[in-house]
């Protein structure tokens, strides 16, 4: 054991270390000293709105309608019919394809958008309409790797050069929505569109037992994070709401093959239905008002769709369009 | 050049066999890339070791494929003693290096005190033999335990269930939303336990506890090479016991059953006696297990009787629990129990997470061993995944195709593997007690047809009978301003006016706006009804495959209204809940 003589220098050097540690402590406590309680749950950064991608109309027609079974040949003659995917993805853009790949299945059962078709819509991009970069996302409902592994989506993707967004906590933003009754400090796959010039929804036509169908406009609830099941409850207003909260570039809407029952997740060659149609629109409304008749519906099955129209999302008139019809 | 020194070599092939062991841990997940599991033999360590291979062989009475390379562990054990104990076991070498980290400032008295031969190192061979004799019961009725202790299946589970995922939260290596596991922290405390023994006594685990060392131990009788004193004089410096790892007493009489072949006592010895050797050990040496005939015998008994003791509890009877639910493949659960080595494979490698380390309230026998919880991870069983099937090194999980799991093809007739069925609790669901929409569960079924349908009923909304003030074709006035704007404008109310229903599609605070307009015969009313127009879920028993997808997603986020039970599961038939038709 050392022994040390207690002298003066030894005191003073101890009292000042011990002044320091009080002083700080004392600092910190009053700096931090609060005598309000918590007057809210917690404090939300929240974000409003995502970025409006949509593009002009005024500079041709915005909705096309196509017919055949080969898909690739579909969604070319389809967007030739509306000035090309170079009218609306400009040369060293960033573009975000939000296909559905919410089920773990493969894509030939119609559950997911078809793998070959986001395969050439990116390859489209980069081709024809010269994106630096093209992004395809989702917040699946199975396991999200499972989901891009089983549907194709994953590989047909990257081997067309577009990079996979897994839906990582990280990556969700609250939002409230303005004008939301629903989405209100909820948590919204958002940080992905940070950067992004143009945003392409992709999904099939979709029979779905409690709002009717699923197409274009439910296809944005893989955007959404958290509990979203429990807004089954009203799943009219929530579909209407995502559909104001996106505004997309271009939404396509593959009826290749519809799935006309046991939807959304299918899972039999025998709940599809040939139905040869693909519909390319700037107005998702329109494009879902006409997927509608591909599925034996009126636009009046589907309350959403007349939600979201008198929310000015779009028009469920889609002949007021004026859509190109034409065979692939 | 001076030739390398052989504990040189030791240590680069535990390090060897260490990085290794990680990598395994690391790529277990599924997928296509290098670093996932495409062709890594990611079970080769279980499969190494002789515990899993004896104590399967002991209850089922087969040794199951890859369990093949235990011979070669046997093998090279009976011709140098317990090699692997000091060169490749991965638990081993953390043992290894955490006591080297605890007792470097060590004088050398100390070391050499701590390092001596203790007679409670026999305890390890009363756990080998409880769990031999608890494997060797007869009659199917054999419970095996080995994985709880067994070093290969331990250190797998403490990595693959708390190590790897703890790091995940923060670095996504293996998954993209973190992986989570129940009942982590009981895994790790007794991992963290084992490596905290070796502050007391370098390698405790593998000198008190460690049943496949002891294994080794009995094996290595048989040695061929093993460590030895030439003569029997030596200056007795004890140099020799310094840094010895198994505790065996090279100085003295060496106990050749506790030697992990190091190889510290070989060069410090300054009167170089010691050798790795062929020939008997002409200073002595003690070949046998320091455990009596009678210890031997009272161990292996008791073992046996644990079974009867176990079975105690009735759990494979009547009184079973249905929170079993096994993964799809499982055998029947008595033969579960009899090949489980609780080594977490298939809690690692399955891709939603939902397969998950039993609970001590699932009794003993089945702690640690897998089952489905629905409510965590990302979705349910998922329909066509087989990945714990083909992954299980034992067969617990016998490995299925695609097409026997869903009774597809040639398994059209036995139909498809049902792990449990879904209940559903009217008191809870949404649409039953609440007259709220939902039916996520219905959607959610990936079945085709779906085992979740629905029908369609219309229920007054609470309180929501009306006078009607005026009816102008679609529009009904009300007497009274009682409503709030758009509260029925979601498309899920309608208006009851005597017999007919009619869809609601916007309202104010005294009026309905109606889809269609009312004709004639419908205008006359004192009185409307609002109504909602539920679809309420059922589950066709028959259909169901208890994926548990729908409780999974069920957005009553408590206790869900739906849950998956165990019952009718088809690997068990004697619990069948329904007839089978023929």
């Amino acid at each position: 054991m050392k022994t040390t003589t207690y002298n003066r220098r030894a005191f003073l050097t101890k009292t000042a270390k011990a002044g320091a540690v009080i002083t700080a402590a004392t600092t910190g406590s009053l700096l931090l000293f609060d005598t309000k309680r918590p007057l809210t749950e917690g404090l939300h950064k929240t974000i409003t709105r995502l970025p409006d991608f949509s593009v002009d109309y005024d500079t041709g027609n915005t909705m096309s309608i196509v017919h055949g079974n080969d898909r690739k040949k579909s969604i070319n003659t389809a967007l030739k019919l509306l000035g090309g995917i170079e009218r609306f993805v400009k040369p060293g853009e960033t573009v975000a394809i939000k296909p559905n790949v919410a089920f773990a299945t493969p894509s030939i059962l119609g559950a997911t958008t078809n793998h070959e078709l986001v395969a050439e819509l990116v390859r489209l991009c980069y081709t024809e309409g010269r994106a630096k970069k093209v992004i395809v996302l989702d917040n699946p409902i199975n396991d999200p790797a499972s989901c891009f592994a089983l549907s194709g989506i994953g590989q047909a993707a990257e081997s067309a050069g577009a990079k996979i967004i897994m839906p990582k906590e990280n990556l969700f933003a609250d939002m409230t929505l303005a004008g939301g009754k629903l989405i209100r400090n909820w948590p919204v796959f958002a940080a992905p569109f940070e950067g992004v010039d143009k945003l392409i929804g992709i999904t099939p036509v979709k029979h779905h037992s409690r709002s009717g169908a699923s197409m274009t406009m439910k296809n944005w609830y893989g955007l959404l994070g958290g509990r979203r099941n429990i807004f089954h409850q009203d799943i009219n207003t929530i579909i209407s709401e995502l559909a104001g909260m996106v505004t997309p570039t271009l939404v396509i809407l593959d009826g290749t093959d519809v799935m006309m029952s046991n939807g959304p997740t299918g899972g039999s060659l025998s709940d599809l239905r040939q139905a040869d149609t693909l519909i390319v629109s700037c107005d998702q409304v329109a494009a879902d008002a006409y997927g509608a008749s591909l599925l034996n519906m009126m636009p009046g099955d589907l309350p959403y769709l007349a939600l979201a129209e008198k929310a000015g999302v779009g028009t469920i008139d889609y002949a007021s369009l004026q859509p190109i019809i034409a065979a692939s | 050049m001076k030739p390398m020194r052989i504990v040189q070599t030791r240590r680069i092939s535990q390090l060897f066999f260490f990085c290794l062991f990680i990598w395994f841990c690391l790529v277990a997940t599924l997928g296509d890339k290098f670093f996932q599991i495409q062709g890594w033999p990611v079970n080769w360590f279980l499969q190494l070791d002789p515990l899993v291979a004896i104590g399967t062989i002991l209850s089922t009475h087969t040794l199951y494929k890859g369990l093949l390379w235990a011979l070669a562990t046997f093998i090279l054990t009976v011709l140098f003693g317990r090699f692997f104990c000091g060169w490749v076991c991965p638990f081993g070498t953390l043992h290894h290096f955490t006591s080297y980290l605890a007792h470097r400032r060590l004088k050398a008295q100390e070391k050499i005190r701590i390092s001596a031969y203790h007679p409670l190192q026999q305890v390890k061979y009363i756990f080998l033999l409880v769990f031999l004799g608890a494997a060797a019961y007869p009659s199917d009725q054999a419970i095996l335990l080995t994985g709880l202790l067994d070093p290969i299946p331990l250190i797998t589970r403490s990595f693959n269930l708390f190590v790897v995922p703890v790091v995940d939260t923060t670095t996504h290596l293996t998954s993209v939303k973190g992986r989570l596991y129940e009942g982590g922290w009981l895994i790790f405390m007794v991992f963290l336990a084992a490596i905290l023994g070796n502050v007391l006594i370098p390698r405790l685990y593998c000198r008190f506890i460690c049943p496949l060392g002891a294994l080794f131990g009995l094996i290595s009788r048989l040695a061929v090479w093993r460590i030895g004193k030439a003569e029997r004089q030596c200056s007795d410096c004890k140099i020799c016991e310094r840094h010895c790892e198994g505790g065996c007493a090279p100085s003295t009489n060496i106990r050749g059953s506790e030697c992990v072949l190091c190889c510290n006592c070989l060069d410090p010895c300054p009167d170089n006696v010691i050798s790795y050797q062929a020939l008997s050990n002409p200073a002595g040496e003690e070949l046998q297990p320091n455990i009596s005939r009678r210890g031997f015998t009272l161990s292996l008994v008791s073992g046996f009787l644990t079974v009867p003791a176990f079975r105690l509890a009735d759990k494979s009877g009547n009184n079973w629990n249905t929170g079993i639910i096994r993964p799809p493949g499982s055998l029947v659960e008595e033969e579960f129990l009899q090949s489980c080595i609780k080594c977490s494979q298939c809690m690692r490698v399955c891709p939603t997470n939902v397969l998950q380390p039993a609970g001590l309230e699932y009794g003993l026998e089945s702690l640690w061993s897998p089952i489905l919880n629905n409510r965590i991870g990302s979705s349910g069983c998922q329909l066509n995944c087989t990945a714990c099937s083909q992954i299980c090194p034992t067969a617990a999980i016998r490995p299925l195709s695609r097409n026997e799991k869903l009774g597809l093809e040639e398994f059209a007739e036995k139909g498809p593997v049902k792990i449990g069925t879904a209940f559903l609790q009217r008191g809870r669901c949404l649409p039953w007690a609440m007259d709220k929409p939902c039916i996520v569960c219905e959607e959610n079924c990936p079945l085709s047809p779906k085992a979740i349908f629905t029908r369609e009923t219309y229920i007054t909304v609470r309180n929501a009978r009306y006078p009607i003030k005026t009816i102008e074709t679609a529009r009904i006035r009300l007497t009274e301003e009682v409503l709030v704007a758009d509260t029925y404008a979601s498309g899920d109310y309608y208006c009851l006016l005597g017999e007919h229903r009619h869809k609601i599609i916007g309202n104010g605070r005294d009026y309905l706006t109606l889809e269609r307009e009312l004709n004639d015969q419908n205008i006359d009313y004192e009185e409307l009804e609002v109504q909602i127009r539920l679809q309420q879920p059922y589950v066709d028993i028959e259909k169901c495959t208890g994926c548990g997808i729908c409780e999974h997603e069920c957005p009553v986020n408590g206790r869900k209204a739906i849950r998956v039970s165990a019952e009718g599961e088809t690997r068990n038939t004697k619990r069948a809940l329904l007839l089978k038709r023929l």
